[in-house]
């Protein structure tokens, strides 16, 4: 059962992934990357006690998630891969994790970030990392829960206002 | 500051300014001006977390309640409990809870285990759907 869904949350774990996508797609591992998430016992303990039994959080640095997702993808049930921001997942991309739609599920208000969507809000070099993805031949959309309609990345990045 | 129960309800969307509203109506305004809404709308974790510290030194709070335990609102106020002793986290906050610890005479720790023994226990199928002939 392939990764089901890529995506870029500054929030990382919270309501939308476990539930929003969690349930319909009946998500049952989350492959979390993030440098400091990665290095912290106390992070992890935060994001795996919000999740139900039957999901697993496996945490990766960007680096360490390279070598084996391969072996996630071969998970027999279906699970979504989580960063935290658009650097992270172009460092993915191009550090050769092959994948074809990239969803911007949350990224949200904070100084110097422009609104675009209600729940996309980017600064330029994260426009840049969103550019290069997209260059790479893989579908970028914004699309915050399953039942809104996906926002492709040339009209996400045009669009102003939250 | 009184010894009056006072809390942060932190929710998704709109539901804390109406769960907070919905006590206001059973309760009175007295009451409800004991709890202070909180939405997550449009603000990502690191700053979920910053205004939920300014919501707790503003209203002195040391009790937050939150709907869902996944949601950003729980692992942001799990962060604050990390540097704040005392801080209380309460997760799936329903009106029953609510009601119950704003009418509590003054706060304390069986203020808290006691509103949440009435959320749960109001929580029931009050019909099963079956019809009698």
């Amino acid at each position: 059962m392939p990764i089901e869904v890529y995506r870029i949350d500054d929030r990382l774990v919270h309501g939308q992934v476990v539930v929003g996508w969690g349930q319909p797609l009946e998500l049952r591992f989350l492959v979390l990357v993030d440098d400091q998430v990665a290095e912290s016992a106390w992070e992890q303990d935060l994001y795996r006690m919000g999740v139900p039994p039957e999901m697993t959080v496996h945490f990766e640095s960007v680096a360490s998630v390279l070598g084996r997702l391969d072996g996630y993808r071969r998970l027999p049930e279906p699970g979504m891969l989580l960063t935290g921001s658009t650097a992270a997942m172009r460092a993915l991309v191009e550090g050769g994790a092959s994948m074809t739609r990239i969803n911007v599920g949350g990224l949200h208000h904070r100084a110097g970030r422009s609104p675009h969507l209600r729940y996309v809000f980017l600064d330029s070099a994260e426009e840049a990392d969103l550019r290069a993805i997209g260059a790479r031949g893989v579908e970028v959309s914004a699309q915050d829960v399953p039942g809104a309609v996906p926002v492709p990345l040339a009209e996400l990045l045009v669009r102003s206002g939250g | 500051m009184s010894d009056a129960p006072r809390a942060i309800v932190a929710a998704h969307g709109d539901l804390a300014e109406g769960l907070v509203s919905a006590v206001s109506r059973v309760a009175g305004a007295a009451a409800a001006a004991r709890l202070t809404p909180f939405s997550n709308a449009t603000l990502g974790g690191a700053e979920l977390v910053d205004a939920l510290k300014q919501a707790l030194v503003s209203t002195g709070a040391r009790v937050v309640f939150t709907d869902l335990p996944a949601g950003s609102c729980t692992i942001a106020a799990r962060r604050i409990a990390r540097e704040v002793p005392g801080l209380v986290v309460v997760c799936g906050a329903n009106l029953p809870m609510l009601l119950s610890y704003v009418l509590a005479p003054s706060v304390g720790p069986e203020t808290i285990h006691t509103a949440v023994a009435k959320g749960q226990a109001a929580i029931c199928i009050a019909e099963e759907g079956g019809r009698a002939d």
